[in-house]
């Protein structure tokens, strides 16, 4: 019993923290840099990208038996689009706004290689419940990155958070960072730190 | 930008023996079939929602062109030339248009969509025109993807804003057109009523406005104009 939940705790957290996309795999960078401008284009970005990895997964991994290796990638685009394209339906019957604020890059998250890659490496090959919790995981981490780019690009861009004003009327926006620079010079310091602590804890583990 | 797949392992996949076709056009024809009924109710789930939020988004646009107004109805211009009121199937190019009216429903005033391209994109605006003073009296855009912190000042850059208090839009003598065309100028050189002074440094945005705005006004003030007694109340 026990060995079962360290497993499934495993598969949930490989993608927030050992394998997490955006940090460690550095996969799906095009939303991760196009759409990170505020904290809400972000978080609405990770939420459908993570919708669309669960239930490409569970499909995938349901069908993991039946699916002939040969035509495996046509099968796995047509059940990422369908639940791009249900998403993009969702999102347009929830906000016009932010269906607006994402445009294209909701119908690009057929090609995000983090859900074809799951499908390909994990979920083809593992049973639909741990399948599914690693999607979980995964879309979480995603939905991580795109905050930690989006929270700090919307705070130096436009002086705001999650929409709010945060300084007075004198603050004058580095309106660079939420233009596609801005994106990498977050990205780059974010990788850097990440890059700092996994080195440290190294040598930690180490000198132990 | 390399991109790896840490766990795929293309061999270990690779069958040795190939799958028979009939095996292949099954597993096919099934994953379209279950993906095709997926899309299609989804579809069919949003369709009212959707088409709700996009009434309440028009709405909202024409109420910010047009303060006062308190109710709006939805028309077109038909193949003939006449005013009909707006159907869903009508085609692509026909000229909409939305009537605002206050509350005791008089009309304030007409709102239309513009749009042109702009620097990076399409710039599509919405615009007020009051028959009153024959000018045009609010815009606002309804979609843009400008540079942010330049194109994009075209929504809060107050003196330009100003031009879109009274913008002479007046129909010529026979009324079959605009007697001046809206247009942009440089930035502090605005001399008449139906110019609009541009913003300094976002010219090219500011001309997209322009040209939006223009287009549709000459297209359908002309055809608007002589038949404004027929939306005269709402209906």
């Amino acid at each position: 019993m026990s060995a079962s939940v360290t497993q499934s705790w495993d598969e949930l957290t490989e993608g927030l923290w050992r394998q997490n996309p955006t940090f460690v795999m550095v996969l799906g960078m095009c939303p991760t840099l196009a759409v990170t401008v505020s904290g809400v284009n972000a978080l609405a970005m990770g939420i459908a990208t993570t919708l669309v990895l669960i239930f490409s997964c569970l499909l995938v991994s349901l069908m993991r038996n039946i699916v002939p290796g040969e035509v495996r990638i046509a099968t796995y685009i047509v059940i990422i689009a369908t639940f791009v394209t249900v998403v993009d339906y969702l999102i347009q019957a929830i906000s016009l706004e932010l269906y607006d604020a994402l445009g294209a890059f909701i119908q690009l998250i057929v090609v995000n290689c983090i859900i074809l890659g799951r499908a390909e490496a994990h979920a083809s090959k593992t049973p639909p419940i741990p399948a599914m919790l690693n999607a979980v995981g995964m879309g979480a981490g995603f939905t991580l990155g795109l905050l930690s780019l989006g929270i700090v690009r919307e705070i130096l861009g436009a002086g705001k958070l999650f929409g709010i004003t945060l300084f007075g009327e004198s603050f004058q926006p580095w309106v660079v960072m939420v233009l596609p620079p801005g994106g990498f010079f977050v990205l780059g310091g974010w990788l850097l730190i990440f890059a700092w602590w996994a080195r440290r804890k190294e040598a930690g583990g180490a000198q132990s | 930008m390399s991109e790896q797949l840490p766990e795929t392992q293309p061999a270990a996949r690779a069958p040795a023996q190939s799958t028979p076709t009939g095996a292949m056009l099954r597993t096919l024809g099934l994953v379209s079939a279950i993906c095709g009924l997926a899309i299609v109710s989804a579809y069919q789930g949003t369709l009212s929602a959707v088409k709700a939020n996009k009434i309440i988004a028009q709405e909202r646009a024409v109420f910010k062109v047009l303060p006062g107004a308190k109710s709006v109805d939805a028309y077109m211009i038909g193949s003939d030339g006449s005013i009909e009121v707006a159907r869903e199937d009508a085609p692509n190019g026909v000229l909409r248009f939305f009537a605002a009216y206050d509350e005791t429903g008089r009309l304030q005033g007409v709102a239309a969509e513009g749009a042109a391209t702009g620097y990076a994109d399409v710039v599509r605006v919405m615009f007020g025109y009051s028959p009153d003073c024959e000018c045009i009296v609010g815009f606002d855009q309804v979609s843009s993807r400008e540079t942010p912190g330049i194109g994009d000042k075209i929504t809060v850059d107050k003196d330009f804003r100003a031009n879109f208090k009274s913008l002479e839009a007046k129909l010529n003598a026979d009324k079959s057109a605009l007697a001046n065309d809206i247009k942009v100028v440089k930035h502090g050189s605005k001399t008449s009523p139906w110019q609009i002074d541009a913003i300094a440094g976002a010219t090219i945005t500011s001309r997209a406005v322009g040209k939006g705005i223009n287009d549709t006004a000459r297209a359908l003030l002309p055809k608007l104009v002589p038949q404004l007694e027929k939306i005269r109340s709402k209906r």
